[in-house]
């Protein structure tokens, strides 16, 4: 039930001396030499790096920085989200209005609105897309969108104290919900097919390098903000408070303390780091579709950061990278073999390891770091 | 070759006419019309054919029905059986002519020529025949068909015929001339229950372009109106009828869906999300012990869905067995990590029987004796459904025997209330949660039984109906098996009687929110067990 102490970190430093040292590389490799041999170097040469390789890796730091968002609310507070996937595709899609937006008339139809209003005998926008021609408000609408989705959802289910597999229940219902929402057409964004066929941001072309390998530095710097500040979060006395909710709410509690605030408070983060990373994916990616709200996404995102090892740091991330790397690998030369390693690695990684492979690696160690 | 057949076939039909009656009642005049070139008096020509009202009338309308009526170059009207005769005297002609066509019959002669057909049929000696053509009468709009109707009307003793007929006379009858008649017509057709009829009695009250009404009688508008409201009446019951009934079907197929969740999550606070895949498993049972019927048994293969029952039941509680001893027992106290778990074993599992049966569906079909409806008013109650709300009450009722009567229920009960105490007391808890776990997925694969026989049986069947039963649980609360039922039922009715008012999607969405709604007040559920043993 309970964790062990070695989980709640007494007065830690920061990132041990290593764990500077990685992430001073990290950035260097993130910022300068990625985007370096992607768009300077020639395709001729050896330590040219290919843009599937770009886009698959800035995909997989989307992927991390939603499994940092998500190891906030389960691996330290406890809280089991079967929907992050929502904040993910709702953050996705409102990137996604100013991307159709940017279209402007190179669209199959030339019209001034996205192909799908007209192929449904639109006029005008509807509300929704309101404003979303400014990069501004639709930066806004990405962290809002899913902020206030989060708090008011949040508000309700922790007010009535809801919890455990019943709050895990309802979350993925909720995603749910959104995905049938999303798959109507009179939702205003674009049906089953979403948005695709993007082709420009601030009027510079997207699938060109430069901008690819920009997105990619973006996403790499978001990562390490989501890091450094869930680190700082966690050594935060807020944080103290997180792990207790954890460990044990009731006693929390009759000490004084009011969890609903700081359950808002973390669930509401972590949503809105969810939302920014679905907006740098989106563009990546070119393509979001109501898809991306399935359940089983939502799932899956908790069984990276299972498998990485929960309450940690560097567990989220490895979780991320292990399993969508594996996913990339299995989808291309085993297809149907992915969803019996993907159910098994569900089923092992609870069963053997339920620290992950961080906890694995420690338990290997011997050490207790 | 299809010559021989028609001829047999004309034979036939030509025999049974002479049976009947004289073959001279037709009139020769009406016959030779259909001769004419012109289309209105061929038009008319089958009115006077039909006017006769005889078999041999039926007879040789169905066969210009099927363009077995023939002419001569000279214009003489014939049928061909052994030897080719007059239309009229059937006396064989002789000479054979040499060369002869069919009776031109385009598509307004063809629906004349069925109302015709339904109406002569209507004065057949075969109950069956004349309902058939009652029923087939219900949407003619020719007032010819009046004379026709009295006459049947004036020998049918049917109740059920003689409804539907004076129900056609009268929508004839709105047409009529006579504003007696129409009055008479507008006041019996507030009886009625058809929209189209309500269309015909509101087109009545409409003005047309120079302001003036279309009926231009007073008293039979203000009936016109009255039926119109009677009718309203009538439709929207129905409609509350038909929808309480797919509320009820539906909710009858959460319940049995979420009664096995209940059982499992009330008992060991684990939600299994692999439950659905045990409705999937069922309804597979199903469709293998239909393929054995069918190559083992097919005289019996009515009966197959009843030998199933028990087979899904046993694969499913096996295999949810399997699943407690080797993953979910030794995930107790880690319900979240359960929660994982059997998502990973649904996934496994659905990607196995892709593996088996392959991606598509697969086809499970209605014994006879499931297929067809029963039919109240103007709607229809489809058996298979009928019989699922009757099946997900047996199984209820069998559960809550088993829970209450024997002695495996009395160790579920206990440890549901409280597991440490039970314990104590000497219930062997591990083998009873086994057990409960395999009950539990027995009773999903009996859901999947019915579920094989309303929708389609694929890999993904049980992922469309978990979340919802999960809402099921979440609303109803466990322990109780009242509030399984409730919610189930309840969620099922309000579903359907939302869902024409904002469509399905937002149904889902208001359900979802609801359901928080009321576990504001009732964090527990609705039907929570109360004081320590909710803990």
């Amino acid at each position: 039930m309970s964790m062990d102490a070695r989980y709640t970190p007494q007065i830690e430093p920061f990132f041990s001396r290593n764990g500077w040292i990685a992430l001073a590389l990290l950035s260097l490799l993130a910022f300068v030499v990625v985007p370096s041999l992607f768009v300077f170097v020639p395709d001729t040469s050896a330590f040219h790096i290919s843009a599937y390789t770009v886009t698959l890796v800035g995909k997989i730091i989307c992927y991390c920085i939603v499994a940092v968002a998500m190891n906030l609310i389960w691996g330290y507070t406890g809280i089991l989200s079967l929907g992050h996937g929502l904040f993910f595709a709702l953050g996705g899609y409102a990137f996604g209005m100013y991307l159709m937006r940017q279209i402007g008339r190179d669209g199959q139809y030339q019209s001034d609105l996205p192909d799908f209003m007209v192929f449904l005998d639109w006029k005008e926008y509807p509300w929704q897309w309101f404003g979303t021609d400014h990069i501004v408000w639709a930066l806004l609408l990405v962290v809002l969108v899913p902020g206030l989705l989060a708090l008011v959802f949040g508000f309700f289910a922790f007010r009535s104290r809801i919890k455990g597999v019943y709050f895990s229940i309802i979350t993925q219902a909720m995603t749910f919900a959104f995905m049938l929402l999303f798959f109507r057409n009179e939702t205003g964004f674009g049906g089953n097919n979403g948005f695709t066929d993007f082709k420009r941001i601030l009027g510079f072309p997207i699938t060109e390098p430069p901008m690819r390998a920009a997105l990619f530095a973006l996403s790499a710097a978001a990562l390490i903000g989501a890091v450094l500040l869930s680190r700082h979060l966690i050594r935060s006395k807020t944080g103290r408070i997180l792990t207790a909710i954890r460990d044990s709410e009731t006693r929390l509690m009759f000490s004084g303390y009011n969890p609903v605030q700081y359950k808002l408070f973390v669930w509401t983060l972590s949503a809105v780091m969810c939302g920014i990373a679905g907006a740098l994916y989106v563009p990546q990616v070119g393509i979001i579709n109501p898809g991306e709200m399935s359940p089983a996404n939502s799932i899956e995102i908790a069984v990276w950061v299972a498998v990485g090892g929960r309450a940690t740091i560097l567990g989220p991330l490895l979780g991320a990278s292990v399993v969508n790397g594996a996913k990339s690998f299995f989808t291309q030369s085993f297809p149907e073999y992915w969803l019996f390693f993907l159910g098994l690695l569900f089923i092992l990684v609870t069963l053997f390891m339920p620290r992950g492979i961080v906890g694995l690696v420690n338990q290997l160690r011997g050490s207790h770091k | 070759m299809l010559q021989g057949i028609k001829r047999a076939i004309g034979c036939a039909l030509f025999a049974i006419g002479l049976g009947v009656s004289p073959a001279q009642a037709l009139d020769a005049d009406a016959v030779s019309g259909l001769a004419s070139e012109d289309f209105a008096t061929r038009m008319a020509a089958i009115d006077a054919i039909a006017a006769s009202s005889d078999a041999a009338a039926l007879e040789l309308l169905q066969l210009l029905q099927n363009g077995e009526v023939y002419l001569t170059e000279d214009g003489q009207v014939i049928l061909e059986f052994d030897e080719i005769v007059d239309a009229v005297t059937l006396e064989p002609l002789d000479p054979e002519p040499d060369f002869y066509d069919s009776v031109i019959v385009n598509n307004r002669m063809r629906s004349k020529l069925s109302t015709a057909i339904a109406a002569l049929s209507l004065l057949s000696d075969d109950r069956e025949v004349r309902y058939d053509s009652a029923r087939a009468l219900e949407d003619a709009e020719d007032p010819q068909l009046l004379p026709v109707l009295a006459k049947a009307l004036s020998t049918e003793s049917d109740p059920e015929i003689r409804a539907l007929l004076v129900h056609t006379r009268a929508v004839l009858q709105l047409k009529s001339d006579d504003p007696d008649a129409r009055l008479q017509a507008a006041e019996a057709l507030g009886e009625s229950n058809q929209r189209r009829v309500r269309e015909l009695l509101a087109a009545m009250l409409q003005t047309d372009a120079s302001g003036a009404f279309v009926e231009p009688v007073e008293e039979v508008r203000e009936a016109a109106e009255k039926s119109v409201k009677s009718i309203d009446r009538r439709l929207l019951l129905i409609d509350h009828a038909a929808r309480l009934f797919s509320g009820l079907s539906l909710g009858s197929i959460l319940l049995l869906v979420a009664l096995g969740l209940a059982i499992t999550y009330g008992l060991l606070g684990v939600i299994n999300l692999a439950h659905g895949e045990m409705l999937m498993i069922g309804a597979y049972a199903t469709y293998v012990t239909q393929t054995i019927f069918r190559q083992h048994f097919p005289e019996a293969i009515d009966w197959y869905v009843v030998a199933a029952i028990p087979v899904a039941f046993v694969v499913a509680a096996a295999v949810g067995m399997v699943l407690e001893r080797t993953v979910i027992r030794w995930l107790y106290g880690r319900p979240l990590e359960t929660l994982l778990a059997t998502w990973g074993i649904s996934l496994f599992l659905i990607q196995l029987v892709r593996q088996i049966f392959g991606a598509q569906n697969v086809e499970v079909s209605n014994p006879s004796w499931m297929s067809g409806g029963v039919e109240f008013m103007n709607i229809v109650l489809p058996y298979n459904r009928i019989y699922i709300i009757g099946f997900s009450f047996f199984v209820l009722a069998l559960m809550w025997l088993m829970l209450s009567r024997t002695r495996l229920g009395l160790f579920i009960r206990s440890v549901t209330q409280n597991r440490a105490m039970a314990a104590c007391v000497g219930v062997p808890t591990s083998r009873v949660d086994l057990m409960a776990f395999g009950l539990g997925s027995g009773i999903a694969g009996l859901a999947g039984v019915a579920l094989s026989q309303i929708g389609n049986v694929g890999p993904e069947l049980g992922q469309s109906y978990i979340i919802d039963s999960f809402m099921v649980v979440v609303l109803g609360g466990v322990g109780q098996l009242a509030g399984t039922v409730y919610a189930a039922l309840g969620l099922g009715v309000f579903s359907k009687f939302i869902e024409p008012h904002i469509g399905a999607v937002l149904t889902k969405i208001l359900v979802l929110a609801l359901i928080i709604a009321v576990i504001q007040k009732k964090p527990q559920g609705l039907f929570a067990l109360k004081g320590r043993a909710a803990a």
